[in-house]
């Protein structure tokens, strides 16, 4: 009997902390990484990378429907995914177009890193524009397919506990996918001629274009990198979750406070950054009372709800964790400052 | 264009569009505008001090405001007894504690050299902080929280006049400026911006959430106004008189006199929601100079000079002795002060405080708008910034919805597309806005009002 309290305790804490954590954590992983890179290679802070995620996520909603409408799904999958690569190219060459249009004149003037920043945020203003101008500013789910992996009652029944586990397919499609784009991206930066020289313009862009590297082309690649991950990451997330444009706004901020908790511009510190503020936010507004009740005696049971922090608070242990670090070490976890 | 003639045009234009809507919409639409233009050019002034003159990007202005309008609800409204009697003292013994714990960390922070001491010393005192704060803090506040949860709820106040809140929101956005600032300002200036984003997000979250001090989001209504109400107005003779004697001729004009009479109410009426808002206006319009007077004075003084010479070149400077973190803490905490006056006044004009309306859209990013449309480092800039920007903001919806009606027109009544885009037609200011600064960044970057380099 005394056993099975533990295994109790150990399925609760994989059901409420665990799965949900490392979901979120791969969809916040991706998302950071997009911005670490525009941040390593066109060195600025990107304030309208969330509202670029919503946008992606808007082209998937808009594609899935159309194929929806045509009476193309893909079965047990949620036809979002079919969506993606065609949200991709939209948002890829939206973006470049925006890039075009305005951030390429600040590159040519060498504008300072903070004129970018004010750009991005009048950048930022029209695409929420454009985002709720076309989708409406309202939640919307967009999943369909099979909903559970495993349900919390089979698990339950099959195994006698009295914890049932339950996974989405969402959560495991998110942490399949995030694994296979960030396995290809550093593939991608470590090994391939392109990518290789991304990293140098990074590093040293007057070196890389002494060493005859075309900077336009790093440019885009860039761009498109970034649309990738972005759009993929807003898609995750609104099929784990739901799509509403302020909610994606609002994921700005622990994208910034990833990036900088992992140190900014390394790729390897935003997926640690993306993990450690997923797990952090789970961790510590959960209410850890029940887990006690199973492990400890019955006269040191706790009588609170053994919560750090109130769940009100979940919002804004992202940005208490990055004032934290900024004081503490201001380079992040991984030090760094390119790609 | 010459430089000189810049400013009055501007403010020329500015005039004829506020006239424009006095006319076809009606003056209270008109001051209704006028007033909130205001409280925006003060908090651009702000603004301006930290970026124009200081060159610090604080992303944090919704976190002042807000702290503005709270020190509003503290100062003016009344305080519970009730709540203070029962639990008073347990909100009080957890305050202690909590500065305590801070000052005991900090003071390990500094003094302590070896890191594993230190690291088990700060363990210990988060530990047994959290431990005595949770055995007070909480259940006070399940006391306070239920003490007549649908009126009050919370301490209440200090039950002073409103109008004292303005000072003393200064005070306290200048205090956690202080604080902030501390913890920020040696950052490089996009960190700076994105940490005072965080923690602006994160006053507000304490605003929201800690029901004891701010009812959080049941909001706090009904605060007392520093200008009569309408309903006094309209009862007393004074004003009865002078309305009367206004429209002198206009009444002469009517002959019999229970319509005279009829007509007099009417304009008694009509007239008083509009003395309520040119009394605001007055108010407002004396701290808008008094502010714009003293940060002139500010830019003008070697103090000013100072300054700019760190803006333009912090190791230049540094190299003339000047403590650069010094003097940035300085601005800023002035600056926010600024904007922690503007959000006061806006809680007064609201007469209620409502901590779920507080967005980085609306408080941070329109401001900023305003600084860098203006003409950053020029005071008079903010200030027409403000008042542009903000009636851009108000005037932009109905003039898209009439823009998207009249693409829309060749469709039928009942399409759904037209539908559609009329009820999202509300969302094109943003675009406007973003237009705005885009074509502002790019082809003006200096600015309407551009600063003026003084050559000597």
């Amino acid at each position: 009997m005394e056993n099975f309290e533990f295994i109790n305790a150990i399925v609760l804490l994989a059901n409420f902390v665990l799965v949900p954590a490392l979901s979120y954590g791969s969809q916040l992983a991706l998302a950071t990484l997009s911005l670490t890179i525009v941040y390593g290679v066109l060195r600025f802070s990107n304030f309208a990378q969330a509202d670029w995620m919503s946008f992606g996520t808007m082209a998937a909603i808009l594609f899935a429907w159309l194929f929806q409408s045509i009476g193309i799904t893909a079965g047990i999958f949620p036809t979002a995914l079919l969506a993606l690569p065609f949200a991709i190219i939209v948002t890829a060459l939206f973006c470049l177009l925006i890039d075009r249009s305005v951030y390429s004149f600040y590159r040519k003037q060498k504008s300072q890193p903070i004129v970018l920043m004010i750009v991005s945020v009048g950048v930022m203003f029209i695409l929420q524009a454009i985002v709720r101008f076309i989708i409406g500013p309202n939640d919307r789910k967009f999943f369909d397919g099979e909903k559970y992996i495993i349900h919390a009652l089979d698990f339950k029944n099959y195994f006698g506990l009295e914890e049932g586990l339950t996974i989405k397919s969402t959560q495991l499609i998110t942490v399949i996918v995030a694994l296979i784009a960030m396995i290809s991206l550093f593939y991608f930066l470590q090994k391939t001629k392109l990518g290789k020289s991304m990293r140098a313009y990074s590093n040293n862009e007057d070196l890389a274009l002494l060493s005859g590297i075309n900077p336009e082309k790093i440019v885009i690649v860039t761009w498109i990198i970034s649309s990738i991950l972005i759009t993929t990451a807003g898609v995750l997330y609104g099929l784990d979750k739901s799509f509403k444009p302020f909610t994606y706004f609002n994921l700005l901020l622990p994208m910034f406070a990833a990036a900088i908790v992992g140190g900014i511009g390394s790729p390897i510190g935003a997926v640690i950054g993306g993990y450690v503020i997923a797990f952090s936010e789970i961790t510590l507004t959960y209410a850890y009372k029940k887990f006690f009740v199973y492990l400890m005696p019955e006269h040191l049971e706790p009588s609170g709800l053994m919560q750090v922090l109130s769940t009100d608070y979940k919002f804004a242990i992202s940005f208490i964790i990055l004032v934290i670090v900024l004081i503490v070490r201001p380079t992040g976890i991984v030090r760094g400052k390119i790609i | 264009m010459n430089d000189e003639l810049r400013a009055p045009i501007a403010f020329t234009v500015m005039g004829i569009l506020l006239a424009i809507v006095g006319f076809t919409q009606s003056w209270s639409v008109s001051l209704s505008i006028i007033n909130l233009c205001i409280i925006s050019s003060i908090m651009a002034i702000g603004v301006n001090l930290q970026w124009g003159y200081g060159g610090l990007f604080n992303a944090g202005v919704m976190g002042f405001t807000a702290l503005g309008g709270l020190t509003a609800v503290l100062v003016s409204h009344d305080p519970i007894y009730e709540a203070w009697d029962k639990a008073g003292v347990g909100i009080i013994i957890s305050t202690i504690i909590f500065i305590l714990s801070i000052t005991a960390l900090l003071f390990v922070f500094r003094n302590i050299e070896n890191k594993q001491i230190r690291n088990t010393l700060i363990i210990l005192i988060i530990f047994f902080g959290l431990i005595g704060i949770n055995n007070f803090y909480g259940p006070s506040i399940n006391i306070i929280e239920s003490i007549d949860p649908a009126k009050t709820g919370f301490l209440g106040g200090l039950g002073l006049p409103i109008i004292f809140s303005w000072l003393i929101a200064a005070v306290v956005a200048g205090l956690v400026a202080w604080v902030i600032g501390k913890i920020t300002l040696r950052l490089r200036s996009d960190y700076l911006a994105i940490a005072t984003l965080g923690i602006s997000e994160i006053v507000i979250a304490v605003v929201k959430h800690e029901d004891w001090l701010s009812r959080g989001v049941k909001n706090v209504s009904g605060l007392d106004r520093p200008v009569p109400y309408e309903i006094e107005l309209q009862e007393s003779q004074w004003f009865l008189n002078l309305i009367e004697s206004i429209n002198f001729s206009k009444l002469e004009a009517i002959n019999s006199l229970t319509s005279r009479q009829d007509v007099l109410n009417d304009l008694v009426i009509s007239s008083s929601g509009i003395f309520v808002k040119l009394c605001y206006a007055g108010l407002f319009f004396s701290v808008l100079l008094l502010i714009f007077y003293l940060s002139q004075l500010a830019l003008n003084s070697p103090w000013g000079r100072m300054l700019r010479a760190i803006r333009d070149n912090e190791e230049a400077a540094s190299a003339m002795g000047k403590n650069i973190f010094l003097q940035h803490l300085q601005i800023f905490i002035i600056g926010s002060a600024i904007i922690g006056i503007a959000g006061a006044m806006l809680t007064t004009l609201d007469g209620q405080f409502t901590p779920g309306s507080y967005r980085p859209l609306r408080f941070t990013f329109i401001i900023w708008l305003m600084v860098i449309i203006g003409g950053s480092g020029n005071n008079l800039g903010s200030i027409f910034g403000g008042f542009f920007i903000w009636f851009i903001w108000i005037e932009a919806e109905p003039l898209s919805i009439g823009f998207v009606n009249m693409l829309a027109g060749g469709l039928e009544y009942d399409n759904p597309l037209r539908i559609h885009l009329l009820g999202s037609a509300a969302h094109l200011r943003l675009f406007i806005m973003g237009l705005l600064l885009l074509l502002a960044l790019r082809f003006m970057p200096k600015g309407v009002i551009p600063e003026k380099i003084q050559k000597k």
